[in-house]
């Protein structure tokens, strides 16, 4: 890949910041930063990067506020860093239209990791495939038609609707709330315990070993996950 | 007086009470068949499908197509089987409903009689707990089950029912009366839809003819009409509505002490029955109430008695005036119908005075009057005398007037050199005026005729005899009666006027006293002795004050004081505190004791009781006395509420300032320490990056203790401060597992990860965050101190108590005796001869998150193989034992 995409940091903290830069850096990224909401937003405008890191915890502004504003002005992917214990905090993010979180402290691979699922979902976005490799399924979003190896794999509209919710965004944690609006549409109270059913009916059919699931993985509290 | 509509406290109440109670909804039926079953679960159905939490109790359907068809898509609690002679019964099972604790239950058949040896007898005692634990309940009922309506209904349709339900279960209830027009029903009936029991079907055809069914259609209207009718007057009470509602009828007969007053009573009992109307008997207490006699005080209780006997509701209202009095209650009470006696009172009162009849009927309005005469069986005698008694005045009254006519004739003699015989007269004019105004009529009248007498023996020619020889002395006589009647008048009006406006001063200052001192006054202790010491001084009694409390009352201040009281009378405290109504002596309730106990109520409830006792064991408190008590007993309750609620705001306060600092804590606590360790964290992978160096991997590895270490911390920090945030959810625990594997996947690299799990394990109820904690904690103990290269096994089994999983390694094992110290905080697993790394927090943390959960912990030892295992117990109540219907088209 010859583009060097660009990434935004929000932090207050200026170490956070450096190394944070450092990392990215040497991972092939042009890196800007801000420390506050207001030069992050002004940021955002003039350096229109394709990726973006944002800490919830900053000096003039809430964090949350920031996501629908930064989802409005830009495409950027963007990806929350937030404290180990604010599950309710990263719900509310990524039902914003935040793309997917970090937790403090992280680990500096995992960082790297999720920035190159964010951006490669960005590409898919762009118009790219529409045929998801998870392991040894396949999803083709477009003929609706599901492989495990090489044979088929039948699936209920409802299996199918989760599994393609999934597979639109692989990498990328999906919340509670928005596989369940898109597979039950006309619900209005939603109810996790249909959502935990389906998804393991899900795996008997796609995972090797059930027992241990590999390719749909559960964030506690938060949504659930492709690996792909 | 105010006449201005104020909200009567009773109805508040009543209505007050219907809150946090479940509503009772009742489809009332004028016979079987009408459809009152489908009704209700048409409606249950209804309110179903727009998200309330329905379910059957019981419903009995009959066999019919289109109900059983109703049924279906409902929640049915099963049937509790009862085993009753060799005959399987299947009655409603209140426990399961109860501990189910639904919106609504739907219970068919209200009349039902429960079998022998059920909680209460009859079904809806049952719908009354179902209602008192806040359920609402949706019942059916046909009109011949009313209590009151039995005999009516039986006297024409000569079917006799043994299954009653009390009228008063109606009067709160909701009533949709299922209406079917007779012939429709017949019409049912031959065509078979009826349900009818073998035995009883030749009685029934009668029961069922057209005439019949039109009478019970009217009945089940007219009854329903009277519940709704009862349900406005208690709002249009609370909400203090004047104008004209059209209400149902409603008597009113006013009792007096008069001997007639049960006759009266009777009356308005046959008149009410004929109405169907409820009913109630007032007495108007006025000033004069005070001077009754003991006698007539117990007449009055006597026809009270009655009146309640009979079933009217009674009442006492304070006023100033007999008729204005009850114009004023029968307006508030919405009465349509008032009985009175014809007056007992003379014609002379009334000349004076004003008809209390006449004021009423003009004054009534809308409101229909009885004047119903006095019945002849007691003499009027009786309370004449008793008045002649106190109007004839002191014997001695008449001798000091005798003696003032005695020193006016002789200085009339001494004048009469000096003076004209006529204004001897006016001399005379003296003593009538003064005996008039100071000892009343008739004093005065007696020495206006000895006046006349003495003027016409000593003065009048001829002088010496009783003679009148001019016709003009006749006219000083009639003048001196004339002054004495006039006079008297106008000083027994003043007299009057004086003597209230004195009472009410007094009464005005003592209740500003006793606010001004329960004002000043800044303790509750302080409040509860003012209290006692003021009502003991005013009513010269003595006194004590009792708050609720769970163990009972309490006694709180007394005046002198005293330290105990017997179980009568802290058994007499309580029923005024629970009932809000005064007990003991002196009132309708244990009477045996000798205090009189008053509740003191403030808008929340009842603060307190305060007992009164005369030292000479008499009655503590006489009726006049009552209105001032319940004013500064009204004081009392806003002082205690007052001093309740700083109380309370105080506390609140500063529990709000605790939690504010330790969450501000615990937040920039976990920021400080959170930002330098990711730092050094991303620093070290840096350095990793360009060096392999064993200094490095040893900062990488210490990097990651600490920071499990200062999470570990920071939860536990947060369970010690009680703000552990928690989310319940259906959670599947293979999520959780593979979730917690995934994060462990450091710590336990090198080990095989073993997961037996039954595919069809429940959902379980727990906060998915806390969780996965307490699964990452035990997958890092098993870490640590499983013996190197062996197996981690993740083991759920199903038991009948619920689900157990357990996290199993292969090691050491936990040191006998050490299973529950584990758990504690900075506990060690001693005896290992390696060095671990832990916190000694972890375990801890995972008891506090398994309890904040409701799921219970413990640790053993396996032998084979050997090594520790570690079980959540998760209880039934918090699995999931039915998935979710669910259609996936």
């Amino acid at each position: 890949m010859t583009l060097r995409h660009k990434a935004l940091i929000v932090d207050d903290e200026p170490q956070i910041r450096r190394l944070v830069q450092a990392a990215l850096v040497r991972a092939d990224y042009d890196v800007v930063e801000a420390g506050t909401a207001r030069d992050a937003l002004d940021m955002l405008r003039r350096e229109r990067p394709a990726i973006t890191l944002l800490d919830l915890g900053l000096p003039d502004r809430d964090g949350l506020e920031l996501v629908p504003l930064i989802k409005q002005q830009s495409d950027t992917t963007l990806i929350i860093i937030s404290a180990r214990d604010a599950t309710d905090e990263k719900v509310a993010a990524l039902d914003l239209g935040a793309d997917d979180y970090l937790t403090k402290p992280f680990d500096t691979e995992e960082l790297l990791a999720r920035v190159r699922v964010g951006l490669r979902n960005r590409i898919v976005r762009d118009g790219g495939s529409v045929r998801v490799v998870a392991g040894d399924v396949t999803v083709d979003l477009m003929a609706h038609v599901v492989t495990k190896g090489d044979a088929e794999v039948h699936l209920t509209p409802k299996e199918y609707a989760l599994l393609a919710q999934l597979a639109k965004f692989p990498g990328r944690v999906i919340t509670h709330r928005q596989i369940m609006t898109h597979v039950w549409p006309n619900e209005h109270d939603h109810h996790v315990e249909y959502l935990r059913v389906l998804v393991r009916t899900l795996r008997h059919k796609l995972e090797d070993d059930p027992q241990q699931p590999r390719l749909i993985s559960n964030e506690p509290g938060i949504g659930y996950r492709l690996r792909a | 007086m105010n006449d201005s509509p104020r909200p009567d406290p009773q109805a508040i109440l009543r209505q007050a009470e219907q809150e946090g109670r479940g509503r009772l909804k009742l489809f009332l039926g004028a016979a079987p068949g009408v459809g009152k079953t489908w009704e209700m679960l048409t409606d249950g159905r209804q309110r179903r499908a727009s998200g309330v939490d329905v379910v059957i109790g019981v419903v009995e359907t009959h066999g019919r197509r289109d109900t059983e068809a109703l049924v279906h898509g409902h929640e049915i609690i099963p049937r509790r089987i009862v085993d009753h002679q060799g005959h399987v019964l299947g009655e409603m099972d209140l426990d399961a409903i109860l501990a189910r604790h639904p919106q609504i239950v739907l219970v068919d058949e209200l009349a039902h009689s429960n079998a022998p040896g059920s909680r209460h007898p009859k079904r809806y005692q049952d719908v009354e707990e179902l209602l008192a634990a806040g359920i609402d309940v949706y019942s059916t009922l046909n009109i011949q089950h009313i209590e009151s309506l039995n005999d009516v209904v039986a006297s024409f349709t000569r079917v006799r029912v043994r299954e009653t339900v009390p009228d008063s279960i109606l009067e709160n209830a909701d009533i949709e009366v299922v209406d079917l027009p007779p012939d429709e029903l017949i019409e049912r009936l031959k065509d078979g839809k009826v349900y009818i029991p073998q035995e009883a079907s030749r009685a029934l055809n009668h029961f069922f003819s057209k005439s019949n069914l039109t009478a019970l259609r009217e009945l089940a209207l007219r009854r329903a009409a009277q519940a709704v009718d009862a349900q406005m007057l208690d709002y249009v009470r609370a909400h203090a509505l004047a104008g004209s509602f059209a209400a149902g009828e409603r008597v009113i007969v006013a009792v007096s002490e008069h001997p007639g007053a049960d006759g009266l009573v009777r009356s308005a009992k046959r008149l009410a029955d004929a109405l169907r109307a409820p009913w109630t008997a007032v007495h108007i207490e006025t000033q004069r109430s005070a001077q009754l006699t003991s006698d007539e005080r117990a007449r009055l209780a006597d026809s009270f008695a009655l009146a309640s006997r009979l079933g009217a509701e009674t009442s006492t209202v304070p006023a100033t005036d007999v008729a204005d009095g009850l114009r004023r209650f029968a307006m508030d009470a919405r009465a349509t119908q008032l009985v009175i006696g014809k007056s007992a009172r003379s014609w002379w009162f009334e000349l004076r005075h004003g008809s209390v009849v006449d004021r009423l009927v003009r004054d009534s309005g809308q409101i229909a009057v009885h004047v119903l005469p006095a019945e002849a069986e007691a003499s009027r005698r009786a309370p004449a005398r008793h008045v002649v008694d106190k109007r004839w005045g002191q014997p001695r009254d008449y001798i000091w007037s005798m003696l003032m006519v005695a020193a006016v004739t002789m200085l009339g003699r001494l004048l009469l050199e000096a003076i004209d015989l006529g204004n001897v007269a006016l001399l005379y004019l003296v003593p009538v005026m003064f005996a008039a105004a100071t000892f009343g009529l008739r004093a005065g009248l007696a020495v206006g005729v000895a006046s006349s007498l003495a003027y016409n023996f000593f003065f009048l020619p001829p002088t010496g005899t009783l003679t009148v020889s001019n016709p003009e002395n006749i006219i000083s006589i009639i003048v001196f009666l004339g002054v004495a009647i006039v006079t008297s008048q106008f000083a027994a009006r003043m007299h009057a006027q004086a003597a209230l406006a004195q009472s009410s001063a007094r009464q005005n200052a003592t209740l500003a006293g006793f606010s001004r001192q329960l004002t000043a006054s800044a303790s509750m202790e302080d409040i509860q002795h003012i209290i006692c010491a003021d009502i003991a001084r005013l009513f010269d009694v003595r006194t004590v004050l009792l708050t609720p409390s769970p163990q009972g009352p309490q006694l709180r201040a007394a005046y002198p004081p005293e330290d105990r009281l017997d179980e009568i009378e802290r058994a007499a405290a309580r029923w005024a505190m629970e009932h809000d109504q005064p007990a003991g002596r002196g009132s309708s309730t244990l009477t045996a004791s000798d205090w009189l106990f008053h509740p003191v109520r403030a808008k929340n409830g009842v603060l307190a009781a305060i007992g009164l006792a005369r030292e000479d064991a008499g009655e503590p408190l006489r009726s006049d006395q009552v209105p001032l008590l319940m004013s500064l007993l009204d004081q009392a309750a806003i002082a205690l509420d007052r001093m309740a609620l700083e109380a309370d705001m105080v506390e609140a306060g500063h529990i709000r300032e605790r939690d504010r600092l330790r969450s501000a804590l615990l937040s920039s606590v976990s920021h400080d320490l959170r930002t330098p360790l990711t730092t050094i964290m991303s620093a070290v992978q840096a350095l990793r990056i360009g060096y392999s160096d064993d200094l490095v991997d040893t900062l990488d590895v210490e990097a990651q203790r600490l920071a499990r270490f200062v999470a570990n911390l920071l939860d536990m920090a947060r369970v010690e401060a009680g703000v552990l945030p928690m989310k319940a959810e259906a959670t599947d625990l293979f999520d959780a597992v593979a979730s917690a594997v995934h994060d462990t996947r450091a710590s336990l690299a090198g080990r095989e990860i073993k997961v037996a799990i039954p595919p069809d394990i429940p959902l379980v109820r727990a906060d998915p965050v806390l969780l996965h904690h307490i699964l990452i904690n035990l997958l890092d103990n098993a870490g640590r101190y499983g013996d190197p290269g062996t197996a981690v096994t993740i083991l759920g089994t199903r038991s009948p108590d619920g689900i157990d999983l357990s996290v199993i390694d292969e090691g050491p094992g936990i040191i006998a005796g050490m299973e529950q110290r584990v758990f504690d905080t900075f506990t060690r697993l001693e005896g290992s001869d390696r060095a671990k790394t832990g916190t000694g927090l972890g375990l801890a943390i995972v008891k506090a998150f398994a309890e904040a959960m409701g799921f219970a912990v413990e640790a053993r030892s396996n032998t084979d193989p050997a090594g520790a295992c570690f079980i959540l117990h998760i209880a039934n109540r918090l699995i999931f034992t039915t998935l979710p219907p669910e259609s996936d088209t």
